[in-house]
C-alpha cells in the first residue's frame, strides 16, 4: 500500500469503528491504512485491479445489508460499512483458498517461493486446513522457460493475472497471456515467441506463488537464510531503489523497492540480474603489475601502490602535475569520487580529469541547467520535450515512468531525435531530425514555422515545458547538444531539464569535481578553495577527448583509468587506441581486467556494487544510500581507500581517519544532501541536490556540413544488452547481446538491393567496416544506425572525435 | 498454407477498416484464416497479430478461448456427437461408441483420409431432438446408428456438399455490405459514459 494524502475524507465503519478514508480509493487500501490487512493475491497497488482471485472478499454494507464483495474492486464511499472479520468473511476466505488449492501441487518443499509465499502464508492464516477435493489435480510439464531468464510452472499458477497485467500495462510487452481460457486456462507465450521483455524479472517478483522463477536465483537459497540491505541499483543513472539479498557472503538476488519518486518497485532485467558480475570468476582479487616478460602478474598492494605513487611523483617532478590525467569515476560512490577529485586536483594538482568518456553531456549542462525531477517530468498533464537516447534501451525505468505518464496521466511527449525509439509508440508526436539538424528542426518547432504543426503547437502551448536532454547519437558532436540546450533556454525561458545521463553516478562524480575546470559542488577553478583542501590546479585541464589526444601525442605520463574502459567506451576508437599506446604509464583501477586494463602497466583491484558503502547520485540529482552487504574478493578494496593510500605515499592526507564517513562529513561542506545524510536518519528515497543559483552555462555554435546525396548520416547508439564488461561477466546476460548490424530505412535500402541480411561495407572518411544490413522502419531516410559494442564490428572506427557528424557510404560488399 | 492469400488479405484489410479499433477485428480475421485453411494455424495467428497491431500471444489468448477455432488441422467434416444428459439418456454414448467403431478412430482424432474429425461434445442445445449430432455445426436430429452410417455415406459421396461446406467455411454465400452502410459503431474514445456512472473520469487509469 502506498501512502496517500487524504484530500477528500469520508467516514466508513470498519469492523464497528468509524474511520476516515479517501473518497474513491479502493476499500482494500483504506482498510489496510486503518489497521485491517485484507489478504489478497491478484491486487497490486501498481496495477489496475481486476478482481481475479476473490481472496479479498469482505462484507460491505451500503444500506442494503451486508454482502460479500471483493475489496480490491470497491471504491470507498461515505457511510460505507465494512466487516473484514465476520464469520461470513472467514467462510469465504476458507472457500476461496480451498478452491485456489484445488489444482495447486503443494510442492512447497522444492519450491523457491517457500518461506516467502503469499499463498503459503495466507493458506496458513486464513485457509481451512483441509480440502474436500479428492480429484486428480491438473498436470503440466514442470517449469517451461518463457524467456532466457524466467521459467513458468503452470501447476503452481493461481491465475491471478499479475504477470500478464504487468507485461501488458506496465512493460508494454504483452508477450504472455492467458490462453485456452476456460477450465484449462494457463499463462503462456505464443509458441516460439518468448517473453523477451527487458522487464521480465518483475513478473517473478510480483508472482504471489512460485509459478514464475528466475534462473539466477533458482534453488540458490531459502528466504530465511538471506541477509538483506536496502541500496540503489548502479547499472544506470536512474537510480532504482533495491533490496540486495545475500547468503554466505554472496549476493543472490535483487528485488525492487517501491520508491514513489523513482522506480515504483520495478527494475529492468539488466539492473535486477547485473549483480552476477560481482560473483564472476574473472573478478580481480589482487593488484596486477606488468612484469619484465610483459605479462600482468599479481603483486601485493604495497608494491603496487608504491610503484603507482612513484610514477605519479616522477611525472609531477618531471613535466608537472598536468602530465597526470584521470579518466573515469562514474562507477564510484560519491565519497570515492570525491576522494579521487581531491587526490587529483588538490594533492597531485592536475585538472586533466574527466569522469565521462566523450559519450556524455558537458559538465556545464549537467551541473548548471535548471533541473526537473522524474516526478516533475511525469507530472499529470505535463508536456515533455524528449531529446535523449532511446530510454527503453539506456534508461529502462525512466522509460516505464514516461510510458505510464503518457498512457495514464495525459502527459504529452514530443520526441525529437534521429530515429524513432522505444518511446515513440507512446509519444504524442515524434519528429525525426537527421543528425546535426536537431537545433534547426527544434528552432522551427519552437517558433512555429515547422511543418510539424501539431508537435509545434504542443511545445509552444506548454506552460511549463520539461526537457529530457541527452545524447541520442554518439556520432554527433556533443556541442550540438549544447547548442540545442542553448536554443531551448532562449526560446522557452522557464523550461526545466532532466539530463538523460547513462552511467550510474556520472552526476555524483561531476558534483564531486571529476570534470575539467570544476571543483566539488559545481564550483569552478576560479572559486574559493574547498574546505579541507590545500590547493587547486593552477590551470584548466582538458576533458576526455583532450586527455586522450594528449596521451596519443606522448604528453601524458600517467593515465589513470578510474573504472573506465576507453578502448570500449570512447566513441572515437582509433583515438582511444593511440592514447593507450602513447601514454607512458597506464594505471587501471577496476574490478575486472577490461580491454583497456589489458594494456595497462598496473591494475588495482577495486570493489563493486554491494561491497562498499556510500551514496550515489541519480540523473535527477537524487542522492541515495549504497549499502555494503558482502566483502570484495581477495584483497580488492574500495576506490577511496586506494586514493587515501596513494595520497599518503605522495605525502598528503585526504582527511580520512576511519571510514568513508569522514569523506561524507567533509562533503557536507559543499553538498546540502550530505548535510541531511550526515544526520544518520534513514533516508529511503534519498535527498535531492539543490542546484539553484548556479551560473555555469556555456554556449556553442556548430557548423554542420550539408548532407550530400551519396551518403547517409551515421547514428551510433546503444542497446540494453551489449558486450560491455559487466554484462559479459553476468552469467544470465552474457549471451543476450545482439549481432552487429547497420539499420537502414526501406527507402535507402531498396536502391542498394538490401533485403534480409545483406552484407554491406560502411565507409566513412576515417575507416570502413563490413556488417550485415537490415531494414528498420524506425530509421528515417538519410540515416544509418549502428549500435555500440555489439558483435565484432567496431562502429567506433568510423568516427573522429570533434567532427560534428559522421557521413557514411553504404555499399553491398 | 497459412499466410492469407492475396484475396483474403484484401478482405482482411476491408474488415479491419470497418472498426474504429483494428483489434476489434480479431475474431473476424481468425474466422477468415480458418475458412482458408480449415483450421487456425500459428502462422495465421502471427499474421492476424501483425494486421491488427497486437502480439501473437494476444491473438492466441483470444482465439484459444473459443472451442470453434481449431488450433490443429482437422478433417473436412467435424462430427460432434452430444453426450450430455438428454442425449446420454437417449443413447448418445452408444452412438459415440458406434461412431468410433465405424470411423475407426477415437473421439478427438481425425480419420487417415482427412475426411472426418470426431468429437464428443457437451449440450448443443438440441435436447428435444436427442441424441443430436452436428457436422460442421449443422444439426442432425434423433440420430440412430443406422442414420449415422447413412450420414457418413452421404458426406463421403458428396451428397451433402452443398448444405455442409468444409470445416471453417462460415456460409456458402457472403453478403458484402458496403463500408458506408454500417451503423452504430462509435469509436471508444467518442463513446459517452452512461449517466448512472458516478464520476465521468473513466480514463483515469488505476486508482492511486
Ligand atoms: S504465473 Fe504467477 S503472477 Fe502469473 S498469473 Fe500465475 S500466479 Fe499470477
Ligand atoms: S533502470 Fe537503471 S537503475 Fe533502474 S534497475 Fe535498470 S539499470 Fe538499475
Ligand atoms: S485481491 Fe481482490 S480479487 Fe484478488
Ligand atoms: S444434451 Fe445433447 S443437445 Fe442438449
Amino acid at each position: 500500500m502506498r501512502d496517500i494524502e487524504i484530500t477528500e475524507p469520508v467516514e466508513i465503519t470498519l469492523n464497528g469503528e468509524l474511520v476516515t478514508a479517501q473518497n474513491g480509493e479502493l476499500l482494500i487500501d483504506a482498510c489496510e491504512r486503518n489497521g485491517s490487512y485484507i489478504p489478497r493475491f491478484c491486487y497490486h497497488s501498481r496495477l489496475t485491479p481486476v478482481g481475479m482471485c476473490r481472496m479479498c472478499l469482505v462484507e460491505v454494507d451500503t444500506g442494503r445489508g451486508p454482502a460479500l464483495q471483493p475489496s480490491c474492486m470497491i471504491p470507498v464511499s461515505d457511510g460505507m460499512g465494512v466487516d473484514t472479520e465476520s464469520d461470513g468473511v472467514a467462510k469465504a476466505q476458507d472457500g476461496v483458498l480451498e478452491f485456489l488449492l484445488a489444482n495447486h501441487p503443494l510442492d512447497c518443499p522444492v519450491c523457491d517461493k517457500g518461506g516467502e509465499c503469499p499463498l503459503q502464508d495466507q493458506a496458513y492464516a486464513y485457509g481451512p486446513g483441509e480440502s474436500r477435493f479428492v480429484e486428480e489435480k491438473r498436470h503440466n510439464e514442470k517449469p517451461i522457460p518463457i524467456s532466457e531468464l524466467v521459467l513458468l510452472d503452470r501447476e503452481r499458477c493461481i491465475l491471478c493475472d499479475r504477470c500478464t497485467r504487468f507485461a501488458d500495462e506496465v512493460a508494454g510487452d504483452p508477450l504472455i497471456h492467458f490462453i485456452h481460457r476456460g477450465s484449462h486456462t494457463e499463462v503462456n507465450t505464443f509458441p516460439g515467441e518468448p517473453f523477451a521483455s527487458y522487464f521480465s524479472g518483475n513478473t517473478v517478483q510480483i508472482c504471489p506463488v512460485g509459478a514464475l522463477t528466475a534462473s539466477p536465483y533458482r534453488f540458490k537459497a531459502r528466504p530465511w537464510d538471506l541477509e538483506e540491505t536496502e541500496s540503489t541499483c548502479t547499472r544506470c543513472s536512474v537510480g532504482c531503489r533495491v533490496v540486495v539479498e545475500s547468503s554466505r557472503n554472496k549476493v543472490l538476488r535483487l528485488q525492487g523497492v517501491d520508491s514513489d519518486p523513482v522506480n515504483w518497485s520495478w527494475l529492468c532485467d539488466k539492473g535486477r540480474f547485473g549483480f552476477q558480475a560481482g560473483n564472476s570468476g574473472n573478478r580481480l582479487s589482487r593488484p596486477l603489475q606488468r612484469c619484465e616478460s610483459g605479462e600482468l602478474s599479481e603483486v601485493g598492494w604495497n608494491t603496487a601502490l608504491d610503484s603507482a605513487a612513484s610514477v605519479i611523483s616522477a611525472a609531477i617532478a618531471g613535466r608537472g602535475p598536468q602530465s597526470v590525467a584521470v579518466l573515469g569515476g562514474a562507477r564510484l560512490t560519491n565519497e570515492s569520487a570525491y576522494s579521487w577529485a581531491k587526490l587529483a586536483k588538490d594533492v597531485i594538482g592536475t585538472d586533466n580529469v574527466d569522469c565521462q568518456l566523450g559519450d556524455g553531456l558537458p559538465a556545464e549542462l549537467v551541473l548548471g541547467l535548471p533541473g526537473a525531477s522524474i516526478d516533475e517530468v511525469c507530472e499529470p498533464g505535463a508536456t515533455v520535450l524528449y531529446l535523449g537516447p532511446d530510454a527503453k534501451e539506456e534508461l529502462p525505468i525512466l522509460y516505464l515512468r514516461l510510458r505510464h505518464a503518457a498512457d495514464f496521466d495525459g502527459v504529452k511527449i514530443v520526441e525529437v531525435g534521429p530515429t524513432l525509439t522505444g518511446l515513440s509508440p507512446y509519444a504524442a508526436e515524434s519528429v525525426t531530425a537527421v543528425p546535426g539538424e536537431t537545433p534547426s528542426v527544434l528552432a522551427a518547432l519552437l517558433d512555429g514555422t515547422s511543418e510539424h504543426v501539431e508537435a509545434s503547437a504542443l511545445l509552444r502551448n506548454a506552460s511549463d515545458l520539461k526537457v529530457v536532454i541527452g545524447r541520442a547519437n554518439l556520432a554527433e558532436d556533443e556541442a550540438i547538444t549544447v547548442q540545442t540546450a542553448d536554443l531551448i533556454r532562449e526560446s522557452v525561458p522557464g523550461a526545466t531539464f532532466l539530463p538523460a545521463l547513462r552511467r550510474a553516478n556520472v552526476r555524483g562524480a561531476l558534483e564531486a569535481g571529476l570534470a575539467p575546470g570544476f571543483l566539488p559542488g559545481g564550483a569552478t577553478l576560479a572559486g574559493t578553495l574547498p574546505t579541507g583542501w590545500q590547493s587547486m590546479p593552477a590551470e584548466r585541464g582538458g576533458g576526455a577527448a583532450e586527455i586522450l589526444e594528449d596521451a596519443a601525442n606522448g604528453r601524458v605520463d600517467v593515465l589513470i583509468l578510474l573504472g573506465s574502459d576507453p578502448l570500449r567506451d570512447f566513441p572515437d576508437r582509433s583515438l582511444a587506441r593511440r592514447a593507450l599506446a602513447g601514454a607512458k604509464t597506464v594505471i587501471s583501477i577496476d574490478p575486472f581486467v577490461n580491454a583497456s586494463a589489458e594494456q595497462a602497466d598496473l591494475v588495482l583491484a577495486a570493489s563493486m556494487f554491494s561491497e562498499s558503502a556510500g551514496t550515489t547520485t541519480s540523473l535527477e540529482g537524487r542522492v541515495t544510500a549504497l549499502n555494503q552487504l558482502v566483502t570484495p574478493p581477495g584483497t580488492a578494496r574500495d576506490d577511496w581507500m586506494i586514493a587515501v593510500d596513494l595520497a599518503d605515499r605522495l605525502g598528503a592526507d585526504l582527511g580520512v581517519e576511519t571510514s568513508a564517513d569522514d569523506l561524507a562529513e567533509e562533503m557536507a561542506g559543499f553538498s546540502d544532501a550530505h548535510v541531511v545524510l550526515g544526520d544518520g536518519a534513514p533516508v529511503g528515497d534519498g535527498v535531492m541536490l539543490d542546484i539553484s543559483g548556479r551560473d555555469l552555462l556555456t554556449s556553442a555554435e556548430v557548423e554542420v556540413p550539408p548532407a550530400n546525396a551519396y551518403s547517409l548520416r551515421l547514428v551510433l547508439n546503444r542497446t540494453m544488452y551489449d558486450k560491455g564488461t559487466l554484462l559479459e561477466e553476468s552469467e544470465s546476460s552474457a549471451g543476450l547481446a545482439g549481432e552487429s548490424v547497420v539499420k537502414l530505412s526501406a527507402a535507402d535500402a531498396a536502391p542498394l538491393g538490401v533485403d534480409g541480411s545483406t552484407q554491406v561495407k560502411v565507409t566513412s572518411e576515417h575507416g570502413s567496416v563490413t556488417v550485415a544490413a537490415t531494414i528498420d522502419s524506425r530509421v528515417p531516410k538519410g540515416v544509418a544506425v549502428m549500435h555500440h559494442a555489439l558483435g565484432d564490428v567496431d562502429a567506433g572506427t568510423l568516427l573522429v572525435h570533434g567532427d560534428p557528424v559522421c557521413d557514411v557510404r553504404v555499399e553491398v560488399s | 498454407m497459412a499466410r492469407l492469400t492475396p484475396d483474403n488479405l484484401l478482405l482482411a484489410r476491408k474488415i479491419i477498416a470497418r472498426f474504429p479499433e483494428p483489434r476489434s477485428a480479431t475474431i473476424m480475421l481468425c474466422h477468415l484464416a480458418q475458412e482458408q485453411d480449415g483450421y487456425l494455424s500459428p502462422e495465421a495467428m502471427e499474421q492476424v497479430a501483425e494486421l491488427i497491431g497486437a502480439t501473437s500471444a494476444e491473438v492466441l489468448g483470444t482465439a484459444s478461448f473459443y472451442e470453434m477455432f481449431k488450433m490443429h488441422p482437422v478433417g473436412k467434416y467435424c462430427v460432434n456427437v452430444c453426450t450430455n444428459i438428454s442425449c446420454q439418456l437417449l443413447g448418445g454414448e452408444e452412438l459415440l461408441e458406434h461412431a468410433e467403431e465405424v470411423m475407426g478412430i477415437r473421439s478427438g482424432s481425425t480419420t487417415a483420409d482427412g475426411m472426418f474429425t470426431l468429437e464428443d461434445v457437451e449440450c448443443v442445445a438440441a435436447c428435444t431432438e436427442a441424441p443430436a449430432v452436428q457436422v460442421n455445426y449443422r444439426y442432425f436430429n434423433r440420430v440412430s446408428p443406422d442414420d449415422f452410417d447413412e450420414l457418413l455415406e452421404d458426406l463421403r459421396s458428396g451428397e451433402l456438399s452443398r448444405t455442409i461446406p468444409s470445416h471453417g467455411t462460415l456460409g456458402n454465400v457472403r453478403q458484402d455490405l458496403h463500408g458506408d452502410r454500417v451503423a452504430n459503431i462509435t469509436s471508444p474514445s467518442q463513446q459517452v459514459e452512461p449517466a448512472w456512472f458516478p464520476n465521468g473520469d473513466s480514463d483515469e487509469g488505476p486508482a492511486k
